[in-house]
C-alpha cells in the first residue's frame, strides 16, 4: 500500500491526535482531591451523638431537594417545624438550622460544590439573599 | 385473550380489594415520613388586619418620630437607596394626598394636610398584585397576608404596576451595599431583580412575636389582630371609632385601616 503525500498527512495526523487528547494528558496526575467536607464546627462538636437531619448518605445525596421541601413548606404552607423520622424536631431554616451547625460554609458546603462543578460564584445561587455565617478564614 | 363473564368479575373484585386497602397503606407510610407542622408558639389568625391611629401617632409619638419604619427596615435588611425609581420601601411616611388622593379638600386641617402617615402593604382582601402575578410569586395566604416568594420572583414587576399604593419595590441593584442598619443575620436580604414589600411579618407570627412595626411603637398607634375575631383589639377599635382605608374605590379591600 502507498500513501501520497504520506508526510504531511502524517504530521498532520500527529498533530491532530495531540490536540484531540489534550485535554486527558494535561490533567494526567493531576486528579482534583476529592472534597473533604469538615464538620469541626463548635456546635457540631459539642454534640453527643453527631448526627444530621437525615442519615449522612441521604444527607449527601438528598440535602439539595430537603432544602426545596423546606423553603415550600415555610414560604408557602407556614410550616416552620420539622420532625425527623427519628422524632427530632428542627426549625425549617437554611441561615438559622443548616447554618447554625454547619457554620464553615467555606470548609463544608463549598467543598463539595466547587469539587462538582457547581457555577464557583455562587454555589449555589442561594446566598445572593441568604446571609452565609461568618467565618474568620 | 379469551377470558370468562366469571374471571373477569373475579379479577375487578381483586382491583376493588385493593383500590379499599389504599388509605390503610398510606396511612401506614405516613408514619415513616417526617412530619412538617407550624411552631406551637405561631400567632394564628382567621384574617390579620392592622389599625393605625394617626392622632395617637401625632399627638403621643415624638416629632419626627421613625422607630415604626425604622424597626421594619433593620429587621428585614431593607437597603437606603435614595433615589425615588430604586427606593426600596416596606413602610414609610406618605402626605394625606397621596396616601388618600380623592379624599382631600382645600380647607382640611393644617395637621391632616401637612403631618405624615405611615403606610405599607394593605395586604388587600381582593389584591390586583397576586392576580397578575405570572409565576404565583405573590400570593394571598389562608390567614389574609399577601406573600412574596421571593424563590419565585422573575422580577417582571406586573405587581408594581397592579398595585395601586405603591408598596412595592424593585431591586434595580444589589441591594447589600446600601443595608445601612446591622444586618439581621437571620434573615434574608433580597438580590437584583425580585420585587419587595411588607409580609405583615410573617417569620414573627411563625415564631409568637408581633409585627416588628407594631412592637417598635412606644405610642401604641399601631394596633395588629385578627379582624374575624369581634373580640380582638382591632375590631374594637373598628367599632369604636371612625376609620378610613386607602382608595377604597378600587374594590381591593385593603386589611390597613386608619384613625384620622
Ligand atoms: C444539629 C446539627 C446539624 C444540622 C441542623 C444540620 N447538620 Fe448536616 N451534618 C451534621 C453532622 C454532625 C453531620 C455528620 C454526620 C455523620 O458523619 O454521620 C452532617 C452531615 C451533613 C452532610 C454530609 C456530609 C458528608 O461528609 O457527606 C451534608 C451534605 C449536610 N450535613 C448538609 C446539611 C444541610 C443542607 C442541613 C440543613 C438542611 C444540615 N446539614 C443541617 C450536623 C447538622
Ligand atoms: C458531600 C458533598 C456536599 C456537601 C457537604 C454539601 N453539598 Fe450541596 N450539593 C452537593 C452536590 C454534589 C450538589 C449538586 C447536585 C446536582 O447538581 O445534581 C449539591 C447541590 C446543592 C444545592 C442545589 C443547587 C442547585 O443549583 O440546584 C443546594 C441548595 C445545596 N447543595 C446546599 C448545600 C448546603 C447549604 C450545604 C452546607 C450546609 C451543602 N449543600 C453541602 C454536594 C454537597
Ligand atoms: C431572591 C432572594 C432569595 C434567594 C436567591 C433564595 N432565597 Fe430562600 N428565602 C428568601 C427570603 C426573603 C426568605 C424568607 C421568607 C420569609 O420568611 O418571609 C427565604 C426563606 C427560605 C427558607 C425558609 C426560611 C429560612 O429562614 O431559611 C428556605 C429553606 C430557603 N429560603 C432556602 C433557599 C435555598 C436552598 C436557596 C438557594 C437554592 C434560596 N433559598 C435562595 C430569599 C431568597
Amino acid at each position: 500500500m502507498k500513501i501520497y503525500n504520506a508526510k504531511p498527512i502524517l504530521i498532520g495526523l500527529a498533530i491532530f491526535i495531540g490536540l484531540a487528547t489534550f485535554p486527558l494528558w494535561f490533567n494526567m496526575g493531576k486528579a482534583a482531591p476529592p472534597p473533604d467536607p469538615k464538620l469541626d464546627t463548635p456546635v457540631i462538636q459539642r454534640m453527643a451523638v453527631k448526627q444530621c437531619i437525615m442519615p449522612k448518605d441521604q444527607m449527601r445525596t438528598e440535602h439539595m431537594q430537603l432544602l426545596n421541601d423546606w423553603r415550600t413548606e415555610v414560604v408557602r404552607n407556614n410550616n416552620r417545624i420539622y420532625t425527623a423520622s427519628d422524632g427530632k424536631q428542627y426549625n425549617m431554616s437554611l441561615q438559622n438550622e443548616c447554618m447554625n451547625c454547619h457554620s464553615n460554609k467555606s470548609q463544608f458546603c463549598d467543598q463539595c460544590h466547587i469539587y462538582a462543578g457547581l457555577q464557583a460564584d455562587a454555589t449555589p445561587y442561594c446566598w445572593t439573599c441568604h446571609i452565609a455565617p461568618k467565618e474568620n478564614k | 385473550m379469551e377470558s370468562s363473564r366469571r374471571n373477569f368479575m373475579k379479577i375487578g373484585g381483586a382491583c376493588a380489594l385493593g383500590l379499599g386497602a389504599l388509605p390503610i397503606v398510606k396511612a401506614y407510610a405516613k408514619n415513616e415520613k417526617p412530619q412538617v407542622a407550624p411552631d406551637s408558639k405561631a400567632l394564628v389568625a382567621t384574617k390579620w388586619a392592622m389599625v393605625i391611629d394617626m392622632k395617637k401617632c401625632w399627638e403621643k409619638g415624638k416629632p419626627g418620630c421613625k422607630d415604626c419604619l425604622l424597626a421594619c427596615h433593620s429587621v428585614h435588611n431593607v437597603p437606603e437607596i435614595k433615589t425615588i425609581k430604586e427606593e426600596i420601601k416596606w413602610i414609610w411616611n406618605e402626605q394625606y394626598e397621596h396616601a388618600f388622593p380623592g379624599q382631600e379638600n382645600h380647607f382640611l386641617p393644617e395637621e391632616i394636610r401637612q403631618k405624615p402617615f405611615i403606610v405599607l402593604c394593605n395586604h388587600c382582601t381582593n389584591p390586583p398584585c397576586v392576580r397578575v402575578c405570572p409565576t404565583k410569586a405573590t400570593f394571598k395566604r389562608k390567614d389574609g397576608i399577601t406573600m412574596m416568594d421571593y424563590h419565585r420572583c422573575i422580577g417582571c414587576r406586573y405587581c408594581m404596576a397592579g398595585c395601586p399604593y405603591g408598596a412595592r419595590s424593585f431591586n434595580f441593584r444589589d441591594p447589600r451595599p446600601y443595608i445601612q442598619t446591622e444586618l439581621n443575620m437571620t434573615y434574608p436580604t433580597r438580590e437584583r431583580g425580585v420585587v419587595e414589600k411588607c409580609s405583615f411579618c410573617d417569620e414573627r407570627l411563625a415564631v409568637g412575636l408581633l409585627p416588628a412595626c407594631v412592637e417598635a411603637c412606644k405610642c401604641g398607634a399601631l394596633c395588629f389582630g385578627d379582624i374575624e375575631d369581634p373580640n380582638s383589639e382591632v375590631r374594637k377599635l373598628l367599632a369604636s371609632r371612625f376609620t378610613i382605608r386607602r382608595k377604597p374605590e378600587l374594590g381591593t379591600q385593603p386589611s390597613v385601616y386608619y384613625i384620622v
